[in-house]
């Protein structure tokens, strides 16, 4: 019976701190960027190609990858809103018109990326076998690899979060969230800065795409769920809080722990049933104001 | 006949008060002001009523009838009209439409859309926007914006028209515009109740003066009475 | 101006429609019916994205239900097709539509902006999941087998729902009904105040929108012949309209339509010429788009308009 639990609660950790990363990196672009990037997903998928091709191919570990995948997706995420996104926004009358717009645009780069991927992988499903050797905590099995993908997920966060709140730009970025024209007052480069923040959502893209791989098989179609997922858990951990997101991402890996030991297929289901209800009783989720 | 009349009215918004315990009656063909130093309350008040927020407690009565709790369409119709600080048009729409859709939709009384759009045209008369009925609402000049909403809003046949600094904004030669306005809409017989930060215009054409502070009443009575308030004078300078 | 509103909307524009509409009556007879059935999908995505726009346009609110709203047509199609006749098996699709989108509409119409999006796209996707779930672990069967319609009659039932809900899309934007609709898009918080009832008004125009995309579900379940809830809620239907609504431009009647037939047309060339390459092509055609064309082809329409007009007075 322990085991059991302990099961699902490490299980839903090891989950929890995925969505937790992605989830961060959502909230940044939009709460932040106020770009809506639904596209999010595949800069997590690519991540995750990257790092199979980079391990079956070189045999490069996937925590190097990881190192190297952040970064990377980082730039590319940091190019794109300052040449994309950065010229709608100049040319948008209105902040509802920059939104739809910034919707549209990146509802574009999904298609791209995506067909990008099948063309590159092909529609196949992938996976490879790193550390996979089994651990026993207290009872209950895992693989080495989810144990290792939960702490780097933890870590990251911890890094992050401090960097948020200890770092200047940290500081920048959330003042530029709370209330731009001011922060731009105070001498924030707003541009750079919403700039950064895009990047930054991309990295943490590029971070969690190894980790999944990791631990799942991957397909190209895989990135419109974790989009969704972000997207539920920022709503979950109220819109604009990063603590809110961290939060929220375990909470709803623990929820689709639960489900999923009952029933695999019903996680995504309880999730959008999650998100309907809070839509209906508390849009502002656990942090918002 | 009290018009309308407050008991007890309070808003909090999380822990703060915005509007606390506030009685108010204003009665029927005067012209009442609200004024108070910014953050007072005054908006908020105009919004309990119009239905724009729920009370968290009191109760509000227009014409005997208890309005809190209602939403803000069915308290129109009955008879309560308002304009905003910042007026909120349908930019997107024409000058006439603007007001058209007031007269298809602020009463009770089902009407044809040609006699709307007649009522419409008058309206534009009774405030001098005749000439840009077909200009987009968005492409007007502030005083014209004010005008519009002031038309907007008699459209729905109110017996009670609250504005929201209807003066604000103007410059010197519009001020004694928008009075005469005022006092024509006001020997229509329709009751004004105004917040207004302009004091020359609230102390030359207000019947009754309230003073909100800090979301409380802290005074009540005529213009003469409220220029020599000392609680009143107080509170201004002190801000 | 005064020349160019008489072309629109005189007894000349109204005789324009009626040739294309006769054209659009008889095509089916001299012409292959690899051509009749690219033209039902077409007008598949016309009918969805004018349906889309007669709430979405106005108000602004940007619904992603329309797969739920189609995919119900759909399954209603598939579970009554065998013991009802066509006519009724659509306009049942068309109810059925109706009334969930009044449930939801109840439910959501009080969320605004981007939790408006994020829920109505939730609510197809809730609905695809949990039939896929249902299908695989309570009835066995995933998918259903619909009753066979032949093309020519699935085109005429498509082309009377098009014109329908052109004719719908019309009269509303004309009535006072779209000008309360348009009100709420421009300031809602000023439509309840002049006595619009913002919850009943938009629920409605979500419904009658809603009825005209369960119609059309309803009839192309029987061109499609098997379904299953990936193919009857597939989550491009919802982005589908909104696209082809801003590519076409919102605003004005014929801008969806043409938006929709254009990108339809373009669908179905890519995903058959270029299998492999079309959601790149098209990614790429959304992004130019919206760079360069805002007001999507109403706007560059009104631009040339403008231009006309200029040269116009010009040479005076």
């Amino acid at each position: 019976m322990f085991v059991t639990i302990l099961d699902i609660v490490i299980g839903g950790l090891i989950m929890g701190g995925i969505y937790a990363l992605i989830a961060v990196g959502l909230s940044l672009q939009y709460g932040v960027g106020r770009v809506l990037n639904v596209s999010h997903g595949e800069f997590i998928m690519i991540g995750a190609f990257a790092t199979w091709s980079l391990y079956t191919l070189l045999g490069v570990s996937p925590l190097l990858s990881l190192v190297i995948c952040g970064p990377v997706l980082f730039i590319i995420g940091f190019l794109i809103h300052r040449t994309l996104f950065q010229y709608l926004r100049d040319k948008s009358e209105s902040i509802g018109a920059f939104a739809d717009s910034s919707l549209l645009a990146s509802f574009g780069l999904l298609f791209i990326i995506q067909n990008v991927a099948l063309l590159i992988w092909k529609a196949d499903i992938r996976g490879y076998s790193y550390l996979s050797s089994s651990v026993s905590i207290l009872g209950a099995i895992f693989a080495a690899n989810r144990l290792v993908a939960l702490l780097f997920a933890v870590v990251i966060s911890l890094v992050f979060y401090i960097f948020l709140t200890r770092t200047r730009l940290g500081k920048a970025i959330r003042a530029a969230a709370e209330d731009p024209p001011t922060a731009q007052v105070m001498g924030v480069n707003i541009h750079r800065v919403l700039a950064i923040c895009f990047g930054l959502g991309a990295l943490m893209a590029g971070f969690a795409g190894p980790l999944i791989s990791m631990i799942y098989e991957i397909q190209p179609t895989m990135g419109l769920e974790y989009t969704i997922i972000s997207i539920i858990v920022v709503v979950l951990g109220g819109l604009g809080s990063i603590t809110g997101s961290l939060i929220g991402g375990f909470i709803l890996g623990l929820i689709g722990s639960i489900v999923t030991y009952f029933d695999p297929g019903l996680s995504l289901i309880a999730y959008y049933v999650i998100f309907i209800l809070l839509l209906l009783i508390r849009p502002t989720g656990i942090f918002g104001k | 006949m009290r018009i309308l009349e407050g008991e007890k009215v309070t808003k909090h918004f999380g822990g703060l008060a915005a509007v606390h315990h506030v009685d108010f009656a204003i009665n029927q063909g005067e012209v009442a002001g609200l004024i108070g130093p910014n953050g007072a309350g005054k908006t908020t008040l105009f919004n309990l009523i119009s239905g724009s927020l729920p009370a968290t407690a009191g109760e509000i009565r227009y014409k005997g009838e208890k309005i809190t709790g209602l939403k803000p369409h069915q308290i129109c119709k009955m008879g309560v009209a308002r304009t905003f600080q910042s007026a909120k048009l349908f930019a997107g729409l024409t000058v006439l439409e603007n007001v058209l859709a007031a007269s298809l939709f602020g009463t009770k009384r089902a009407i044809s859309v040609p006699d709307a759009e007649k009522e419409a045209t008058e309206l534009l008369k009774f405030v001098e926007l005749s000439t840009v009925g077909a200009i987009l609402a968005k492409d007007l000049p502030i005083a014209n914006r004010k005008r519009l909403e002031v038309a907007r809003a008699l459209a729905t046949k109110p017996d009670l028209l609250m504005f929201d600094e209807v003066m604000a904004g103007l410059n010197p030669t519009e001020v004694p515009q928008a009075m005469e306005l005022i006092t024509k809409i006001r020997s229509k017989g329709i009751t004004i109740f105004m917040i207004e930060h302009v004091m020359k215009a609230i102390m030359s054409v207000c019947d009754r003066i309230i003073v909100l502070h800090h979301g409380s009443k802290i005074a009540e009575g005529t213009p003469e009475e409220i220029a020599t308030s000392k609680t009143v004078v107080e509170v201004y300078l002190g801000e | 101006m005064d020349r160019v509103r008489v072309i629109s909307k005189g007894p000349f524009f109204f005789g324009l429609i009626f040739l294309v509409l006769i054209f659009l009556a008889t095509i089916p007879l001299y012409v292959q019916p690899y051509l009749v059935i690219l033209l039902t999908s077409i007008f598949m995505y016309i009918i969805i994205t004018v349906s889309w726009a007669i709430f979405s346009g106005p108000t602004r609110y940007i619904s992603l239900a329309s797969a739920a709203f189609f995919g119900v047509g759909v399954y209603t199609s598939a579970i009554l097709g065998k013991a009802f006749p066509l006519s009724i098996v659509v306009i049942a699709g068309g109810l059925v539509s109706f009334v969930v989108a009044i449930f939801i509409g109840l439910l959501t119409l009080r969320l605004r902006g981007m939790y408006f999006i994020i829920f109505t796209f939730s609510i197809s996707e809730l609905i695809r999941n949990f039939l896929l779930w249902w299908e695989t672990n309570m009835t066995g069967t995933v998918g259903r087998w619909v009753v066979i319609v032949d093309h020519m009659t699935v085109y005429y039932v498509v082309l009377v729902i098009f014109m329908m809900a052109l004719l719908t899309a019309y009269l509303i934007k004309r009535s006072r009904f779209g000008l309360a609709l348009r009100s709420i898009g421009e300031y809602e918080e000023a439509a309840t105040h002049i006595g619009i009832n913002a919850t009943v008004v938009k629920t409605i125009a979500f419904a009658i929108s809603a009825f005209f995309m369960g119609a059309a579900g309803a009839i192309m379940a029987t061109k499609w012949t098997y379904i299953d809830p990936r193919i009857a809620f597939d989550p491009l239907l919802s982005f589908m309209p909104v696209l082809m609504a801003i590519f076409g431009g919102t605003g004005q009647l014929y801008g969806p339509v043409f938006g929709a037939a254009i990108f339809a047309y373009l669908e179905e060339i890519l995903t058959t010429k270029f299998p492999y390459y079309y959601m790149l092509l098209f990614g790429s055609i959304l992004i130019i788009v919206i760079l360069f064309l805002p007001h999507g082809m109403v706007g560059l329409v009104q631009k040339w308009r403008k231009g006309g007009l200029k040269r116009q007075n010009a040479n005076t």
